[in-house]
């Protein structure tokens, strides 16, 4: 269970790999995410389900190297097996149960940060099949790290690019982009963005400032993933939700974001331990 | 006639050295030892013991063969009843139980059942003899189990015996539910004892299929519908922690019990060859009073903190087991009684800084017989502390009731299912944690028991 058929590195931190995973391939819906655990000693490590394919019992998952444990997962080859890939877990995105007439009259646009590309694409793609307007920006720091560029242009109907350094499309942040579009006359009923948590928060004041309902999907730290721990806890609203079994997806206006981003980093000492640690027996061989 | 010498005592692991590490607390009878505990036994015409044991395991008859040293005739007896005696005999609330019911127990000391209980099962393990497998012909008609936690794995080793073809379906990558995430190496070893059993579980012909979560990867309509399972039973337990709901309370550093203890227990996280962090501080406190709260307090004075346990009315009122309570006070965990937390105080950083509490004084019994606390005005006062942990209890987790139509729910979120286990919908069963909310594991494989026989009952007519 769970071989991986197909390994690519987008950038030298971004892999891509389509792994067998029947039922969790059948399930899977746009917004939702998986665990993968690679080995006995690993991590349950939250991973956004990039796309699925149930008639061939696999999912597309898109991993950044961040720590010692996504460097594992990244380290599996074509026809190695992970020890566990679980989900699909969270909601659906909301549009997944909209009417068609609903779909047609909404007009998004997706902003998409770095890694969090990847989950944006099965968005796209569903939203594109089922007729409503779609357009996308992709931001990164620099060329070298946009992903899915190929991918997203074929599941939208303008697919805009930005990168920090100039270095491709538009000069500037997403933020700045997104203005920029409105300001030239694009109309968009609904806002969807997937990245950094600081990407995220900014988006949404933007977002808030044109007017624009926003919908953004928390990549909080998990366990378990399906509703035991509360790791996942953030104030949305005023209220103390849990991402995993209430989200991932949730109105950008009301997301503690600067809440949210403290509790990222709340492992960050172990994890670096851990990280430096795990080198050394690497080193040991 | 009964041997009328004091309860034979239990070897246990230095107090002092066993708070640095994770083996097990209690080392548990010897043969000799567990032969002389077994002549304490009064062999009561009308055992009240075996009434207050919720599977019923027929005491004074497996005690008899203990004293006389036939432990294989022991452990079959107890296998009659209980598919976990190694782990029953370890995590049950004995005193409220069938210990709490001895005769021996209103004027000394009853006779040590969860130990002698324990000392079979070590010993039928030990000696590779697994119980004789009773289990009649297949029938060849297909149960689904939701959860392979206690009730779980209660009601397919029944429905196994029985002749059903069970899979149970767990959502975490090991089996045991809480025996596994919940209870603690030091209290429950989980090669030793846990895989163990649940390995028995499997020689019975229950299949288990990890990594599935029922309501997201499968649901209980597809299993029925899809895959031919003609009754399904929901053992999937009280999953969601709950929280206070006072300011600071998502501080970094705070923590449910079941975030602490998953990172611990299910993802091992005290060793250093697993990967999963885990934060216990320097001083930790933690706040309830229950099992679950002396097992997180434990673990953090394991993992080398200072630990304090908050708890809003006194020692008398502790829901935990005695013996846990006694084992944290000789391992040097503070216990501040008639102590409410208010508000966690941060740092500029947004970590915990201290906990402020208000003391507490007990007033007029509730509802529940207990004395309610009430706060003292004006009693404030903080504890520095750099993490906190949540052990308030936990709630059902609401996935399966959401995506099974026709599963009704009472008002706290549990599932509605009568004495048999059927819930409102034919065919489906349900019991343990995700019907009365949490509980103990001796409840949950009571239940699980009950349902197997209500599963069997069902399906024969």
């Amino acid at each position: 269970m769970y071989k991986i058929i197909l390994k690519e590195m987008l950038t030298p931190t971004i892999c891509r790999m389509v792994v067998e995973a029947p039922r969790l391939a059948a399930a899977a819906r746009p917004g939702q995410f998986l665990m993968v655990r690679a080995d006995e000693k690993g991590e349950r490590i939250p991973l956004t389900v990039s796309d699925f394919d149930a008639e061939k019992g696999t999912v597309t998952i898109v991993t950044q190297t961040v720590g010692a444990s996504t460097e594992d997962i990244v380290a599996f080859e074509v026809g190695e097996s992970f020890a566990d890939v679980v989900g699909p877990l969270g909601n659906p995105s909301e549009f997944v149960g909209m009417t068609p007439e609903d779909l047609a009259a909404n007009s998004y646009i997706f902003i998409a940060g770095g890694v969090g590309t990847a989950p944006v694409y099965p968005q796209a793609k569903w939203l594109h099949e089922h007729g409503a307007k779609v357009d996308v920006i992709i931001g990164a720091k620099t060329a070298g790290l946009l992903i899915y560029k190929e991918e997203m242009a074929a599941v939208c109907d303008n697919l805009h690019i930005c990168t920090d350094d100039g270095s491709e499309g538009f000069h500037g942040m997403v933020t700045a982009l997104l203005e920029k579009l409105v300001a030239d006359g694009n109309k968009y009923t609904r806002a969807v963005a997937i990245g950094p948590m600081i990407m995220m928060k900014f988006t949404t004041l933007t977002a808030r400032k044109l007017g624009l309902p926003i919908i953004v999907s928390l990549n909080t730290l998990m366990v378990d993933g399906t509703g035991m721990c509360g790791a996942c806890r953030v104030t949305v609203a005023g209220k103390t939700r849990f991402a995993c079994v209430e989200g991932p997806e949730f109105d950008g206006y009301e997301v503690d974001f600067d809440e949210a981003m403290c509790r990222q980093g709340q492992y960050r000492t172990e994890e670096e331990v851990a990280r430096e640690h795990h080198k050394c027996k690497i080193g040991r061989g | 006639m009964a041997n009328k010498i004091g309860r034979v005592p239990v070897r246990e692991q230095d107090p002092k050295v066993r708070a640095t590490n994770f083996e097990e607390v209690c080392y548990g009878y010897n043969a000799e030892e567990a032969m002389l505990e077994a002549t304490r036994c009064l062999h009561c015409n009308n055992p009240r013991c075996v009434g207050a044991c919720p599977v019923g395991i027929k005491i004074p008859e497996f005690i008899a063969k203990v004293k006389d040293g036939d432990f294989t005739a022991a452990a079959s007896i107890i296998a009659e009843d209980s598919s976990l005696p190694a782990i029953c005999g370890r995590v049950c609330p004995q005193e409220t139980q069938c210990e709490g019911s001895c005769i021996l127990g209103i004027k000394g000391e009853s006779v040590a059942i969860g130990k002698l209980e324990r000392f079979v099962a070590d010993w039928s393990r030990e000696q590779g003899k697994a119980p004789a497998n009773t289990a009649v012909r297949p029938n060849g008609r297909k149960v689904a189990i939701i959860g392979s936690g206690p009730s779980g794995l209660a009601c397919a080793a029944d429905l196994a015996k029985f002749g059903y073809d069970v899979t149970i379906f767990e959502a975490l990558h090991r089996p045991g539910g809480v025996l596994e995430y919940g209870i603690p190496e030091f209290r429950l070893p989980k090669e030793k004892v846990v895989a163990a059993e649940i390995e028995a579980v499997k020689a019975l012909g229950v299949k288990i299929e990890l990594d599935v979560v029922v309501g997201r990867t499968v649901t209980i309509d597809s299993l029925m519908d899809e895959e031919g399972f003609e009754a399904v039973f929901v053992g999937s337990g009280a999953g969601l922690p709950r929280f206070m709901g006072i300011p600071g309370e998502n501080a970094n550093g705070v923590f449910s019990a079941n975030e602490f203890l998953t990172r611990n227990n299910l993802m091992r996280a005290f060793r250093d060859d697993y990967l999963t962090p885990i934060h216990a501080g320097k001083h930790c406190v933690v706040v309830g009073g229950g099992n679950v709260a002396m097992d997180a307090a434990r673990t953090a004075l394991r993992l080398g903190a200072d630990t304090t346990i908050v708890y809003r009315r006194t020692e008398v009122e502790l829901p935990a087991r005695k013996e846990e309570v006694h084992h944290a006070h000789e391992e040097g965990i503070e216990f501040k009684m008639l102590t409410n937390p208010v508000e966690v105080l941060t740092d500029e950083k947004g970590w915990v800084r201290a906990l402020r509490c208000i003391r507490m004084e007990l007033g007029e019994p509730d509802s529940s017989g207990r004395r309610s606390p009430v706060p003292v005005e004006g009693s404030e006062f903080e504890i520095p502390c750099d993490t906190v942990i949540m052990a308030l209890g936990t709630s059902p987790n609401p996935l399966i009731a959401k995506t099974t139509d026709g599963l009704d729910t009472t008002r706290s979120g549990c599932l509605v299912a009568d004495e048999s286990g059927a819930t409102t919908r034919p065919g489906i069963f349900a019991g343990g944690d995700a019907v009365t909310g949490a509980a103990t594991v001796i409840l949950a494989m009571g239940a699980g028991r009950k349902a197997a026989r209500g599963i069997d009952e069902y399906l024969k007519s």
